[in-house]
């Protein structure tokens, strides 16, 4: 069918040439050397590979992988009992679920920004607490792991709630009766039918929210205020400030590694969910 | 357990809004710092003669119209092939592409830039942000379109060869029209995740191609600016009423 060809080609193109192609090239950078001003030069070399197991960079991925999943955490917390809300919901579902959806479809940056305006020594948060007497110095709020995780949280939530909520509303509530009427209480009911049975729906949510948190680099960047650091601001640096390219390409071909293989959980989950 | 719930949900809608709704309200506020001095449209008059400010966003216009045109007419084909005949590895680079950390594809992209000018005289600029915007918006056009396609009707487009038009009449008269509304909603969501873009735009655009999004991210690193509070309230409704619209069209027969 010729057509059909025509009609991927475009997209294959693109695909190809500013996806797969600038990926091959980070490959080739990483396995060159740095030169004394930057730049990327022979000889060939595993060395930045080697780099990237000092303690030093190592911690950073501890630190990123540590604070992705206490975010993915967090959000499993808030995300289920609202998906549960919203799917026992008897009206509204849609328009419940889009309004979870909104703020993510929004600017990133803006939602960052305005977190950022609640917390700082200066925002909304301190001056209120200030005024009220409460502290007498401002509270640190901002530019800590906290706040990171804050953030993420807030990022990331709507990835939690979309796939808790598909599995939860396909959920047959003839269930529920049947654990009610066998003495349940509704926090057992919770325990024993819902969430055993909403398993795919919470794995698919996990890895959807742990991978962008992984792989963050705007949040850490403007909530951490430069002091904390995770994978994605070490790529950034290396590649800006410590012109470090091979380096920094390393760091970004082992990044995207990790987040193929935390993917590849999903989609075998994904099989077991449809 | 219900009223435990409703509380529960009704505490996470809060956490979700409150931030944008008390940054929306500071917009009107007549003070600088964070306390309520009295209302005032100053900040958005100040945003309005902005010089800067108006060239970024102009900026960010052109990139994501351009970006958002491309797109989703060749995001519409590929999807349209797609659902005709499954192509995995193409779905997959899709998915690929929608899973890698947005800082990996803008550090990639500047390799490729910065390699593929050793060859011309070429600099960073707005074509190099379009490319970078067409390359990661593809994939929400793909996704929406074969949404769509899933519930469509194949004996509407048999029909239509049975009455004798070739392949490209039937795609042109028949599934164009009846994809239009999941068309548009794509394009509209392109437009909402090219405009707000930061992280991938700043590591490719050049010193001429300043967006919207670079000027907010620098004026936020500042501190806080009443101005930024205005410009956030006005992208934030204005992106908002673009989503609520693609959510609509997506829905609608």
């Amino acid at each position: 069918m010729r057509l059909r060809s025509i009609f991927l080609a475009p997209t294959a193109l693109v695909m190809v040439l500013l996806f797969f192609v600038p990926l091959l090239i980070a490959l080739a950078y990483s396995l060159l050397t740095r030169g004394p001003y930057g730049g990327v030069f022979p000889p060939w070399t595993i060395e930045n590979y080697q780099r990237a197991l000092d303690p030093l960079y190592l911690a950073i991925l501890w630190r990123s992988v540590w604070l992705a999943a206490v975010s993915t955490a967090l959000c499993l917390f808030m995300g289920f009992p609202l998906a549960l809300y919203i799917a026992r919901s008897a009206r509204h579902k849609t328009l419940l679920l889009n309004l979870v959806m909104l703020p993510f479809w929004t600017s990133s940056l803006i939602r960052t920004y305005a977190w950022m305006f609640l917390l700082r020594d200066t925002g909304l948060v301190n001056t209120l607490l200030e005024g009220l007497h409460i502290v007498r110095a401002p509270l640190p709020l901002l530019f800590n792991d906290g706040a990171v995780v804050l953030g993420l949280v807030y990022g990331f939530l709507p990835f939690m709630v979309l796939p808790l909520y598909a599995t939860l509303e396909k959920l047959d509530p003839a269930l529920l009766d049947a654990a009610f009427d066998l003495g349940a209480t509704p926090w057992v009911a919770l325990r024993r039918v819902v969430v055993p049975l909403s398993k795919p729906g919470i794995a698919a949510g996990c890895v959807l929210v742990f991978i962008p948190c992984l792989g963050a680099y705007l949040t850490p960047d403007l909530m951490g205020g430069g002091k904390t650091v995770m994978l994605g601001n070490l790529v950034q640096s290396q590649f800006t400030t410590a012109r470090d390219w091979p380096f920094g390409a390393a760091i970004s071909l082992l990044l995207m590694l990790l987040v193929l293989l935390v993917a590849r959980a999903l989609a075998k989950q994904g099989e077991k969910l449809l | 357990m219900r009223r435990f719930l409703a509380l529960y949900a009704g505490a996470a809608y809060l956490f979700l809004y409150l931030p944008l709704v008390v940054l929306g309200v500071f917009s009107f506020n007549s003070s600088k710092i964070a306390t309520w001095r009295g209302f005032t449209f100053d900040w958005y008059r100040s945003v309005f003669h902005n010089a800067a400010l108006f060239e970024g966003t102009m900026n960010s216009l052109i990139i994501a119209l351009v970006a958002t045109a491309v797109s989703t007419v060749i995001g519409t084909l590929a999807g349209y092939a797609l659902w005709k005949k499954r192509a995995p590895w193409l779905t997959n680079a899709l998915y690929m592409s929608l899973l890698a950390p947005e800082i990996i594809i803008g550090v990639s992209l500047l390799a490729l830039f910065q390699w593929a000018f050793r060859f011309g005289h070429l600099r960073l600029g707005l074509h190099t942000v379009i490319l970078a915007h067409i390359s990661f918006s593809l994939v929400y056009v793909v996704i929406v379109i074969l949404a769509r396609l899933r519930t469509f009707d194949p004996a509407l487009e048999e029909a239509a060869s049975d009455l004798g038009a070739n392949r490209w009449q039937v795609f042109r008269h028949v599934t164009i029209p009846l994809l239009m509304p999941a068309i548009l909603a794509a394009g509209l969501l392109c437009f909402t995740v090219s405009f707000d873009d930061y992280v991938i735009t700043s590591l490719v655009a050049g010193v001429d191609s300043e967006t919207l999004p670079m000027m907010i991210y620098a004026m936020a690193r500042k501190g806080i600016s009443p101005e930024v509070n205005a410009l956030s309230a006005m992208i934030t409704v204005g992106l908002g009423v673009l989503v609520l619209l693609a959510s609509r069209l997506e829905r609608s027969r």
